[in-house]
């Protein structure tokens, strides 16, 4: 919760072992998994599971699955038929929102990594005048919700002529309050003063010295700050929603809005979009998702 | 996040190690690049947040409060908008229909929120024991918080709908009348609640465990052998043990949930889902505000919008707080020893 916190990537360690003798019975029992505990998170698993299972099930289908008694729960065959009507369908314009998510999420990653831990470093192992303060004013920005400023900032994107086009939902994320917040904790503990001393002695700038002895010992705190910003941008709506108001050029999220409400009978079709806007995440999320558990219970995710 | 951790800004990281200075000060002898470097590059190092911070979050928050005061519509400026003072604000107390979207965001904000931190204080407890396949049962509670707000509105909607939905279909076996779930308040509200709840439970309960973990496990030790049962300790230790996390996750669900848009948006569908369904049974403040700006326009009222949101937001992580503060806090000696750990 706190960035003192943000150690490591990984998941924390259980309950030490070694307690099993010395502790005697009733409190080793307190922390033996009883059959009732597995029920209860297999029921929440499958529970957490089961929407996007039934997604999988609807997009590989025709649309006469969905009206049938008792309703399916096996998948079909029909996932390339869907998927065709998905990106023939011009309304939605399905490949261009992927491929615009791709770029956004991608683009915004990069500059909040790198200018998070730049000022990260900053806080944590220079010194300069009003320091604290200009922490404390990051940290109050962090507290203020989006919907204050859209109006404005609308307004904005509309007499630069940024509206309808990326840079209007790129431009205001490009920084995160909680990016530095992050990464100064970090560098704090993770990169010791010695190695910081030793690269000024042999004469490297600030710069070389975040770059070439920062930046590599900050490693696993971006992998965190990188995949949550990625993800918060992919599944981003609300701005994406007032900045690209042009239908021919929308987010993945907008393309799925649209389908959700203009083809509302072509189920399956609709089913094949949000499996297609999920797969992506889902297969960051089963390769990083140590990663991420982790970030979260290191209290990294409080955007 | 801020919230917790504002109280502790001023502890520069450096000043740990018994006072130790950072180690890139200014006044070593180098050459004068290297002084200069030194002295002034940090401000680089931080000018950009401050600069993109400037222009797309401080400006447009001075200008939603002028823009309060006007009425401003699309198009207008400063020099054609007509000041009206506090006439906007005036007018939405006394409006029914903006009411009616407080009270829908409430009600919404309440049956997501007070299932969602129980199931996950419990779901927390099962995934604290010893377990075989820990990583695999983690990453499966929290599989709902990586889809986004559409996909899982649109497979909700789909769950939820009246003539051929799932829900309807189990709830027939047990003889309930399939719901028009869309159609009336209480019905919309139990269907997007549900959403947030799918989406959010298994997050928060990763973060009640990560605070269960750092409680000392000797004190449980000393609790069996006093006789209480794991239930009691629940209740008696843990909970107390766990307020400062249980205070944070509260406020940070309810500054979340009181912004809700998307799972309302998209559960409402129909001919204009701004507003919540035909008697605007399921329109947030999120959505009224997008009301005003996006179907009518009025950007000043919708900037008015915009600060009674974040009024009511205040009002209730007040309340939250104090309430949450007020759980039976636990002893002194815990307390400390929680300081340490987070």
């Amino acid at each position: 919760m706190t960035a003192t916190a943000v150690r490591t990537g990984t998941t924390p360690t259980p309950a030490p072992k070694r307690r099993r003798r010395k502790g005697g019975g009733a409190a080793e029992r307190l922390w033996q998994a009883s059959p009732l505990t597995y029920i209860t998170l297999l029921a929440a698993v499958g529970l957490s599971i089961f929407p996007l299972y039934y997604m999988f099930v609807i997009a590989t289908r025709t649309n006469d699955a969905i009206g049938q008694t008792p309703p399916p729960v096996t998948p079909g065959g029909e996932i390339g038929g869907n998927v065709d009507r998905l990106l023939s369908n011009d309304s939605a314009a399905f490949m261009t929102g992927l491929v615009n998510s791709a770029i956004v999420a991608t683009v915004v990653t990069v500059f909040v990594v790198f200018f998070s831990s730049l000022a990260g470093f900053a806080f944590a192992k220079l010194q300069f005048k009003g320091r604290n303060g200009m922490m404390l004013a990051i940290l109050i920005t962090m507290m203020v919700p989006t919907q204050l400023g859209i109006v404005p900032l609308y307004q904005m994107m509309y007499e630069w002529d940024l509206h309808n086009k990326l840079p209007s939902i790129i431009l205001p994320f490009l920084v995160s309050g909680f990016g530095v917040f992050m990464m100064r904790q970090y560098a704090s503990q993770a990169v010791p003063d010695e190695l910081i001393e030793a690269a000024r002695m042999d004469g490297c700038s600030t710069f070389r010295t975040y770059w070439n002895v920062v930046l590599p010992g900050l490693r696993p705190a971006i992998a965190v700050l990188g995949l949550f910003t990625f993800m918060e941008q992919w599944n981003s709506f609300l701005w994406p929603q007032i900045a690209l108001g042009d239908p021919t050029n929308p987010t993945v999220q907008l393309s799925l809005q649209r389908l959700s409400q203009g083809y509302y009978n072509d189920y399956s079709q609709v089913f094949a979009g949000t499996l297609l806007s999920v797969v992506p995440l889902l297969v960051i999320f089963i390769i990083f998702g140590r990663q991420i558990i982790g970030g979260i219970m290191e209290g990294a995710v409080k955007a | 996040m801020a919230v917790q951790s504002s109280t502790r800004p001023e502890v520069a990281p450096g000043q740990r190690r018994g006072g130790s200075k950072p180690p890139m000060e200014p006044q070593r002898s180098r050459g004068v690049l290297g002084r200069l470097d030194i002295k002034y590059s940090p401000y680089l190092y931080i000018a950009p947040f401050f600069v993109v911070f400037g222009i797309f979050g401080l400006w447009p928050l001075i200008y939603t409060l002028r823009m309060s005061l006007y009425d401003w519509d699309l198009g207008s400026t400063v020099e054609t908008a007509k000041f009206v003072g506090f006439d906007n604000f005036t007018m939405f107390l006394g409006d029914s229909d903006f009411w009616n979207s407080v009270v829908n965001t409430i009600a919404m904000f309440l049956m997501s929120t007070i299932p969602q931190l129980i199931l996950a204080l419990i779901l927390a407890n099962a995934l604290n024991k010893r377990l075989r396949g820990r990583t695999l049962l983690r990453m499966g509670v929290l599989i709902p918080n990586i889809t986004s707000v559409a996909a899982v509105s649109i497979v909700f909607t789909q769950l939820y709908n009246r003539d051929f939905g799932l829900i309807n279909w189990v709830l027939g076996f047990v003889g309930v009348e399939p719901i028009d779930w869309t159609a009336r308040s209480w019905s919309s509200w139990v269907a997007i609640s549900s959403m947030v709840d799918w989406r959010w439970t298994g997050y928060n309960a990763l973060i009640f465990l990560a605070a269960m973990q750092s409680i000392p496990r000797d004190i449980y030790e000393s609790a069996s052998i006093d006789g209480a049962s794991g239930w009691r300790q629940f209740w008696t230790m843990t909970v107390p043990m766990l307020r400062p996390t249980i205070i944070f996750v509260t406020i940070i669900s309810t500054i979340g949930g009181l912004q809700l848009y998307g799972e309302p948006l998209l559960f409402t569908g129909g001919g204009n889902p701004l507003l919540g369904g035909s008697d605007r049974q399921s329109q947030t403040v999120t959505m009224f505000l997008m009301e005003q700006f996006y179907m009518k326009f009025e950007l000043g009222r919708a900037a008015t919008v915009a600060w009674l949101l974040f009024i009511l937001i205040m009002i209730f992580s007040i309340i939250n707080f104090l309430f949450t503060r007020s759980l039976r806090s636990a002893d002194g000696k815990a307390k400390q020893r929680k300081g340490v750990t987070r």
